[in-house]
């Protein structure tokens, strides 16, 4: 089999400030990796990754999508959303760093440590941003 | 340790009532932050928090928290009980405030999730 063949895609729309619904996307895609058997080390970091990138579009964007990907190599996460971007990514990526209202907070976000910990978690992590239109996130975890 | 035990020293409530309590603590995380939680291997363990929204039964979810335990007497919306039902998240209530919370568990020999 070509390492690049899609065995499972499934796309996730998520939409700002829905809290009823916030993270279900994550755990379905959590849900999915445990039933076939993917080991509990690598789901979790997967796990992770998507629910603080779900949890950015939730807080932040207007919408956005997750579009998951497994192929026999790896997990792939693509999260776009539509929304106000990020003026400085470099600073975003900060530990600590956070825009979050006190709103936000209230409710336990907006520690600084969503983007942070996506890269610690990810093998591979790209994110662009344009101020204005959105933000898009490319996440990679290799299955070994 | 067994969540029975835990429900005895601190002296909680139990809200979820239909999932069975003799699941055996590993060890346990306390925050208010959801990234603080994120940060952990939290497998098997429990969470202890003062914040009662269905964020934290959803963060909890995602990384393999077992059971909830609120302080200082607040208790969560029907919506959050029902869903920790459906997700197999046992969910305790206590009078007591965080430190003593914590405080209490640790002296019975119940570890922290970083130990
Ligand atoms: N999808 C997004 N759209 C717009 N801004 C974002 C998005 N994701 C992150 N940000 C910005 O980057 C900051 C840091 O994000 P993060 O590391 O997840 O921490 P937190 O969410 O706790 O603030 C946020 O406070 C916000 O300003
Ligand atoms: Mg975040």
């Amino acid at each position: 089999m070509n390492n690049n063949s899609v065995l499972f895609e499934e796309d996730f729309k998520i939409k700002g400030w829905d809290f009823t619904n916030a993270g279900e996307a994550s755990l379905k895609i959590k849900n999915y990796l445990k039933e076939v058997g993917i080991a509990e080390n690598i789901l979790k970091r997967v796990a992770i990754t998507s629910y603080e990138a779900e949890m950015n579009i939730v807080l932040y964007a207007k919408e956005g999508t997750i579009n998951f990907k497994v192929t026999p190599k790896k997990v792939l996460l693509e999260v776009k959303d539509r929304g106000p971007g990020i003026e400085d990514v470099e600073l975003a990526m900060k530990e600590g760093y956070s825009t979050a209202t006190e709103e936000i907070r209230n409710m336990g976000f907006g520690a600084g440590m969503g983007l942070p910990n996506i890269k610690k978690n990810a093998d591979m992590f790209v994110i662009k941003s344009e101020p204005g239109k959105g933000t898009k996130l490319n996440i990679e975890v290799y299955l070994k | 340790m067994k969540i029975k035990k835990i429900k005895e020293i601190l002296n909680a409530e139990l809200l979820t009532d239909d999932i069975n309590t003799d699941v055996e603590i590993q060890a346990v995380n306390c925050a208010d932050l959801m990234s603080d939680v994120l940060a952990f291997q939290n497998k098997g363990g429990l969470l202890i928090t003062g914040l009662i929204n269905i964020q934290v039964l959803r963060t909890a979810a995602i990384t393999d928290i077992v059971a909830i335990v609120f302080v200082r007497g607040k208790i969560p919306d029907k919506a959050v009980i029902d869903e920790a039902k459906s997700k197999n998240i046992l969910l305790l209530c206590t009078k007591l405030p965080m430190y003593e919370a914590c405080g209490l568990l640790y002296k019975e020999g119940l570890k922290g999730i970083s130990e």
